[in-house]
């Protein structure tokens, strides 16, 4: 037990390395996620318009999920040798799966008959997508967000052993730190991620359109019945 | 991929069995002849290893997540606590649980079990309690209306209607798990194809790499395979329907 209170006090002697670190392991996650939503959303978007593509958008996690976050890092050092944009490649990879079928699943969910209704009123192909469908698939889309962030910010400290810093870097380093360095930076990763989980949370809360707000959204009852699926994935 | 350019600085080092061999010299992709030689000194006990974590990870999960979803499904104050300590479980990065174990239990597979299992409570949780919720009312009251008492409901009809929720948690338990098992070899649990990956990082040696990570991808793949082999034979009634949607 001594070596947890000893963790402790590493916290409190070594703030500004934990805090230096933790901004390296947000801009590394940021990047990730930022690429991620890039690539993801709008392929899973038009996907999910055009009600194509469907096993493709789905089966893509399920894959997505069989990836060994360690062993897709591990293939990546020997593609683009050790640091930053190994790993970044490496959460991409990890996080696009997510993303893009909560997106895909949110837009092809939507109900037809609103989308009927949404044409019949002669809105264009474009103004359907925009106005109906984007709208009333934020609070899936948004949940598959949130999970990606939660993990990615996870995996990012596995990246670590790939050379791109972060907290994770304190963890692999047992013997510049000692085991209350690294406990301490676990602790404190582990406190990270609960933290990001919490505050996309209530974002999640507050980005749902109002015409939504009374229906209370679990996350498991918009998705399809194969994904009676949890839309988490731990890291 | 193509060609991989060797890292500047520190010459490959000899590999072991195949140091002779220019394929493991000049560190190509993927040399087959030293993947065959290491198989059985390397990379098959460590699969071995990789499977029993796995199976012991998802059946005590499955045994610990059924009791507390039939106690949840009975008293539904007990949902949201229970969802709420595991959900915490879940979003601990995998590293850092690991490693605050290690302290505890010490370098041992207990370690490693301890931290996989709470990873499949959630999953196997949620899905168990939503499959049992998801029981269409009327095929309840046509058990209830035929005399049965509420345990063989649940037995006899509830359970059984519930298999495929059911089987989709233990699907994605079990792919997280072997996902999750390489990270175990981090912290110095000697178990499992994280051992050869973590090998590797030092040396750069891609066949290494590439070895033990296909194969952990590959056991992902037969594994869910597997379960939806065992869902199909669970589920008779099922085929030729379409089992899903």
């Amino acid at each position: 037990m001594n070596d947890f209170v000893d963790a402790f006090k590493f916290m409190g002697d070594n703030l500004s390395l934990l805090l230096n670190r933790t901004v390296d392991h947000l801009l590394l996650s940021g990047a990730a996620i930022g690429v991620s939503l890039l690539i993801a959303l709008p392929l899973g978007f038009w996907l999910g318009h055009l009600h194509r593509a469907s096993f493709l958008a789905i089966n893509v996690s399920n894959i997505g999920r069989a990836l060994p976050s360690l062993a897709v890092i591990a293939i990546g050092i020997s593609i683009f040798g050790l640091g930053f944009l190994n790993s970044m490649v490496a959460l991409v990879v990890l996080a696009v799966p997510i993303i893009l079928t909560n997106a895909y699943v949110a837009v092809d969910g939507v109900d037809d008959d609103v989308v009927e209704a949404a044409r019949g009123m002669g809105m264009r192909p474009v103004q359907v997508l925009g106005r109906v469908e984007l709208p009333l698939a934020i609070p899936l889309t948004f949940a598959g967000i949130r999970t990606a962030v939660v993990y990615v910010i996870a995996t990012a400290t596995l990246a670590a052993i790939a050379g791109s810093g972060g907290l994770g870097e304190i963890i692999y380093n047992q013997a510049s730190y000692g085991l209350p360095g690294v406990l301490a930076a676990s602790f404190w990763v582990a406190a990270l991620a609960l933290l990001a989980d919490l505050l996309l949370a209530a974002l999640q809360r507050a980005v749902i359109p109002r015409g939504l707000r009374p229906v209370r959204h679990a996350d498991a009852a918009v998705a399809p019945p194969d994904a009676l699926r949890s839309s988490e994935v731990a890291a | 991929m193509t060609t991989l350019i060797a890292q500047s600085g520190p010459v490959i080092p000899n590999f072991g069995g195949g140091g002779s061999n220019s394929c493991v010299r000049e560190n190509r992709t993927f040399c087959w002849d030293w993947f065959t030689s290491h198989w059985s000194s390397n990379f098959q006990p460590h699969l071995v290893e990789h499977i029993v974590l796995t199976a012991i990870a998802v059946s005590v999960g499955f045994v610990i997540a059924m009791v507390a979803a039939l106690f949840a499904y009975r008293r539904n104050w007990f949902e949201q606590p229970f969802t709420i300590a595991t959900g915490i479980l879940y979003t601990i990065p995998s590293l850092a649980l690991f490693q605050i174990l290690v302290p505890i239990t010490g370098l041992t597979r207990l370690t490693a079990e301890i931290a996989l299992v709470s990873y499949t409570l959630l999953i196997i949780f949620r899905n168990i309690l939503t499959g049992l919720r998801e029981v269409p009312e009327d095929v309840r009251e046509a058990a209830r209306g035929m005399g049965l008492t509420r345990n063989q409901i649940l037995w006899r009809v509830e359970l059984p209607i519930a298999v495929p929720a059911i089987v989709a948690g233990v699907r994605i338990a079990t792919v997280t798990v072997i996902s999750l098992a390489t990270v175990a070899a981090i912290v110095g649990v000697n178990q499992g194809l994280g051992v050869p990956i973590l090998d590797a990082i030092p040396t750069t040696f891609n066949t290494e790499f590439i070895a033990a990570a296909v194969l952990t991808i590959a056991l992902a793949l037969v594994a869910d395979a597997l379960l939806v082999g065992a869902q199909r034979v669970l589920t008779p009634w099922a085929r030729g329907r379409a089992a899903y949607r």
